[in-house]
């Protein structure tokens, strides 16, 4: 008998502190998988944010930087700058990227750095309480919009990968869920490809991982994953939104 | 033959492995508590198992170990 299937090398053994049933588990380790595979622990410097992935570098093997509250592609922008032959990545939420890091998410996508974001969208603010997000779905239940997000005064969600995908300088724009066994799967072969994207010098990757969080959205572990079927992903729909060197790959 | 093998004390009790085996043999322990308090998840039929390794596919904490 071999082993099919155990925990990925370039994660630590600290226990996940995430809520059970969280799907950032998931998510880490799909990208330490990527990292096992493309042989690139020695030299990838991850940047975690701020929000329920804060403590990300207790979980990795390789180094890490935290970076300020949506500032991850800033800080991960002068990491690869200072020392190109690192693989720089950022592991951010919707909180994160789809707020406060609005600006340095869509200006990095511009100047067309080459680093590769991981984008976990769960529609709600996870860490402080579950509070509304950019990213809540219209009508949505969360700590601050009691009744349902109310479109006409808070206004519609942010779909990162649609505005990303009208920036010139976006090199590789995907959205994937990983609420059940395929798509996970379809998930780590997105993410391998952000990674590969920037070993050859590709540039700006992000893929949006539509996640849950099982605890602020009040439902069990499975019922959530039930409802980004029904509510998510209708909403964020899945696939390849921008892909620059797709034609020259087709041929 | 398959084997798997669980890092108990790991385990949250989320129950997403339960929904992710096609074979239903994943099921919470009723009778035992981990070193967290959960009912930790395990394998009731082990004879069935045909090491698809979806249930470590879906665990969030890398609790699973699948050979085959």
């Amino acid at each position: 008998m071999s082993v099919v299937f155990e925990k990925p090398k370039s994660l630590t053994d600290a226990v996940l502190h995430y809520c059970p049933g969280c799907t950032h588990g998931i998510i880490h380790r799909l990208v330490a998988e990527v990292i096992d595979e493309l042989g690139i622990e020695g030299k990838t410097i991850g940047v975690a944010p701020v929000g329920c992935a804060v403590m990300a570098y207790d979980y990795f093997t390789c180094d890490f930087v935290q970076a300020a509250h949506g500032r991850a592609p800033a800080v991960a922008t002068g990491v690869k700058r200072s020392d190109p032959s690192k693989i720089v990545f950022t592991y951010q939420g919707d909180g994160d990227l789809a707020a406060i890091g609005t600006a340095e998410t869509v200006h990095s996508a511009a100047r067309r750095e080459n680093i590769t974001v991981i984008f976990v969208n769960n529609a709600i603010y996870g860490m402080t309480g579950g509070q509304m997000a950019p990213t809540t779905l219209p009508g949505q239940v969360t700590q601050t919009s009691p009744y349902g997000r109310d479109v006409e005064t808070v206004g519609y969600p942010v779909k990162v990968c649609e505005l990303l995908s009208n920036v010139d300088g976006a090199a590789y724009v995907e959205r994937v869920a990983v609420n059940n066994v395929k798509n996970v799967k379809n998930a780590k072969k997105a993410i391998k490809k952000a990674f590969q994207n920037q070993i050859e010098g590709k540039g700006f990757s992000l893929i949006e991982v539509v996640s849950t969080c099982p605890t602020n959205w009040g439902m069990t572990p499975e019922k959530a994953l039930e409802w980004v079927d029904e509510k998510m992903i209708p909403y964020y729909p899945l696939g390849v939104y921008k892909d620059i060197y797709a034609e020259e790959e087709a041929k | 033959m398959a084997k798997v093998t669980f890092k108990t004390d790991l385990c949250k009790g989320c129950s997403l492995c339960v929904g992710a085996c096609p074979k239903g043999i994943v099921k919470l322990s009723e009778t035992k508590l981990n070193a967290k308090g959960h009912h930790p998840a395990e394998v009731t039929d082990p004879e069935k198992c045909i090491g698809c390794a979806f249930c470590a596919t879906m665990c969030p904490d890398c609790v699973i170990t699948v050979e085959r």
